[in-house]
């Protein structure tokens, strides 16, 4: 026994000089990132798979030799969906220096904005936050890099008019969500697209946690009877919606859900792909495997002589740790080269973010621009379908009513 | 506090009552206040001050739910939710009316006192868990009425953007600028939590919950002094709720949800009930543990991990050791951090002559 303690001991100590000693000799060619991630909150099922992409796109690039020579260090805090830890993760980030955070969680965001902009160092909020961050001027350090809730509102409705036969006239439409802000957000977006477009419109909350939802589905298909359902739901609430919904006789292939519930985890838990036949999902990222890059990250854990992650298994959350990633480390690029190869500092970053145009990562990214008036890079969704067992691909790249969501920023100032 | 007295020499109900029982007791109250007020801002980065005020925020929530659990013995699970009436309607103050903190702050937890008297209302009849429900029910109500009033919470985003607290036309902006203004609010609720619990009020907090029966037969009017809890519980929350709101620039009821009411319950649970002192120690351990366990085990698991596994081990295991750690001191001392605290001193009151 004290055997034991002796060496854990020793062992701790030599750990804590070895990482002084590696930090120490490191430290000019390397590149701190921030990133915050919740493994063990209350939206663990969507952490436990986008940060591992996150990390292995950043180990990709640092077997490959980093950035323009420069290496990456990825700082990641688990904010547990608090606010709090959240705050202290932004200070550790700043304090180790690093260039950019992801931030993870709408509250979270939310309550670093301000401390964002103060300090200088821009956090991403891909798929949460609030729409108005699109607007750079008026939140300069804040970026969502992913269609925000009002563009997917705007998708949605543009997807339901091309599978109805390119009207909306005199349809119906069901909004089924979530009963919080990131629920409504969308709210004034259809409402407005339905005065434009002449459709009806109906919504129908779902009060937290959302696995109880058949009287609203009660209502949706035995009296509303609509011609579409968007719903935006979070957690457990998706798969609980598509069951609901086609264990009352909806047609599955009538229904588009918001990007928070549209992975193979939320289809699964729904009861399996066979019986999700149809349902249609909203993405901000590519999904599956099927990209040159997840090859490359399955590569080098082999030469590794690792087994594949499994995280992959949920392709959609997943890849969309890959996209952050990846647009983090574009950002950086951007920002190495504008300086010459000379270290960026977090506000050439910001720079570097802002002129991030025609990144792809062969199709996995969205040919997103992202400009110092637009941090949301444009709004680009892809919709994919539930088709013989797995997620296949409904369309391209789209984006939808830019101008009625221009509208609506403008207002918000 | 930190001193040891040779025996009880106390003659008088004053003597028992004062907050500086001996010489010793006002200058370890200096050496603290000495230690808070220039030696940490001044020898501690940003970073561990950003933690301490996280810790101070935490206190001051803590201190009000434990003079309704710890003294009165009323349950509440909606905490958190007294906090979000006060942070909105500083924020609203604030940004509607233009108001200085030093009228928003007291007004917010004015305001979350009242919603905090009536939610109270139901504890004159039923105690114990039908009370837990009653509280659970305020809050879920309170949550839904901010979500669903854009009046109170400005909108879809149900977030309002606050201005800095200024004081003198200097905006607190920086960790250690809002140390300070934090530090202040932190301080002077601990000092009026001390003198509350010694007053005439504490003291038949104390008799309602040892035996409401009792207290209400020596005279105590136990409706309006559960009531009285309810409202400086509220209070406090109230002003933990603007803290936040000043702090972070926003006020949002999504930080408030039922989550935060469990967690300030297990800061008072793990602090000891029915203690100043253990309601510090609680917001300090539950705030600061989980971060001090991932510094701890960072240098350590990056021996062994590249930086994307060690991140999914230390959240795990960090709640485990989390965990671990809550049963631990619970085991060895059920009535929590101050009780530990006093069993060390009582040992060294006597120490080495121990019988």
């Amino acid at each position: 026994m004290t055997n034991k303690r002796h060496w854990l001991g020793a062992g701790c100590l030599a750990g804590g000089l070895a990482l002084a000693a590696a930090t120490a000799g490191a430290q000019d060619k390397e590149l701190v990132f921030g990133l915050q991630c919740d493994r063990t909150g209350a939206t663990q099922t969507v952490g436990v798979f986008l940060c591992p992409g996150y990390h292995d796109y950043i180990s990709l690039l640092n077997s490959k030799g980093g950035i323009e020579g420069y290496k990456i260090r990825v700082i990641e805090i688990d904010n547990e969906y608090k606010v709090p830890p959240a705050m202290e993760a932004h200070e550790r980030f700043k304090k180790d220096g690093a260039v950019l955070e992801g931030l993870y969680g709408t509250p979270q965001t939310a309550a670093l904005t301000k401390k964002l902009e103060e300090d200088k160092i821009l956090g991403t909020s891909p798929g949460f936050g609030t729409a108005a961050a699109t607007d750079g001027k008026r939140y300069p350090y804040t970026f969502p890099i992913a269609a925000s809730y009002w563009s997917q509102g705007a998708a949605a409705v543009a997807f339901a008019k091309k599978q109805l036969g390119g009207s909306l006239k005199d349809k119906k439409i069901a909004y089924l969500f979530y009963d919080n802000p990131a629920g409504k957000e969308p709210l004034n977006i259809l409402e407005d697209l339905s005065k434009s477009e002449g459709f009806e419109l109906r919504t129908f909350a779902v009060p937290a946690p959302g696995v109880e939802m058949s009287a609203q589905v009660l209502d949706i298909t035995g009296r509303y009877k609509p011609d579409f359902v968007i719903t935006h739901l979070f957690g457990r609430a998706p798969s609980v919606s598509i069951k609901e919904l086609k264990g009352k006789g909806y047609p599955l292939s009538k229904v588009i859900a918001f990007v928070w519930g549209s992975s193979e985890a939320d289809i699964k838990a729904a009861g399996g792909f066979a019986m999700a036949e149809g349902y249609h999902t909203i993405q901000f990222a590519g999904v599956g495997s099927d990209f040159q890059v997840i090859k490359d990250i399955n590569a080098m854990y082999q030469a590794q002589g690792k087994p594949v992650p499994k995280e992959q298994e949920v392709s959609v959350f997943y890849n969309r740790g890959v996209m952050v990633a990846a647009i983090h480390a574009e950002a950086a690029r951007n920002a190495i080269k504008a300086k010459g190869g000379a270290k960026p500092t977090s506000e050439d970053v910001k720079i570097g973010l802002e002129s991030v145009k025609g990144f792809t990562l062969g199709g996995m990214v969205p040919p997103m621009e992202v400009t110092q008036d637009d941090h949301e890079g444009g709004g680009w969704v892809q919709v994919w379908t539930v088709k013989g067992g797995q997620l296949t691909k409904d369309g391209e790249w789209f984006q939808a009513y830019r101008d009625v969501i221009k509208k609506h920023l403008a207002a918000t100032n | 506090m930190l001193h040891r007295e040779a025996g009880v020499y106390k003659t008088s109900y004053a003597a028992d009552m004062a907050l500086y029982p001996l010489p010793i007791a006002r200058w370890s109250v200096a050496a603290i206040i000495l230690l808070f007020a220039v030696v940490l801002p001044t020898a501690l980065d940003e970073y561990y001050l950003s933690i301490i005020n996280l810790v101070l925020i935490a206190v001051v929530g803590a201190l009000g739910l434990n003079i309704l659990v710890g003294y009165t013995g009323q349950i509440s699970v909606g905490h958190a939710a007294f906090m979000s009436v006060g942070a909105y309607t500083a924020a609203n103050l604030a940004v509607k009316l233009g108001l200085p903190f030093w009228i928003t702050l007291p007004a917010g937890g004015l305001m979350a006192a009242l919603i905090g008297a009536i939610v109270g209302i139901p504890s004159l009849r039923i105690k114990g868990l039908y009370l837990a429900i009653a509280t659970l029910a305020g809050q879920l109500i309170i949550e839904w009425i901010i979500n669903h009033t854009p009046a109170i919470s400005g909108g879809a985003q149900a977030s309002i953007e606050v201005p800095r607290p200024e004081l003198w036309g200097h905006q607190m902006r920086t960790q250690g600028q809002l140390y300070f203004f934090l530090l202040f609010f932190a301080a002077l609720a601990t000092l009026a939590s001390l003198n509350i619990v010694r007053s005439r009020i504490g003291r038949a907090f104390v008799a309602i919950r040892d035996q409401d029966i009792a207290a209400e037969i020596i005279g105590i009017n136990i409706y309006r002094y559960k009531l009285l809890a309810f409202a400086i519980s509220s209070f406090y929350a109230g002003v933990c709720g603007v803290l936040y709101t000043y702090y972070l620039g926003i006020a949002n009821y999504e930080q408030f949800q039922i989550g935060v009411s469990i967690d300030y319950l297990a800061m008072i649970i793990i602090g000891g009930l029915g203690s100043v002192l253990g309601s510090i120690f609680g917001a300090i351990f539950v705030t600061m543990l989980p971060i001090v366990l991932r510094l701890l085990m960072e240098p350590v698991l990056s021996l062994f991990y590249n930086s994307g596994e060690m991140s999914a081990v230390i959240s795990s295991f960090r709640l485990v050791l989390f965990g671990g750690l809550i049963i631990f001191f619970l085991v060895i001392e059920p009535e929590g951090l101050n009780r530990l605290w006093r069993n060390i001193r009582t040992y060294f009151r006597v120490w080495p002559f121990s019988y």
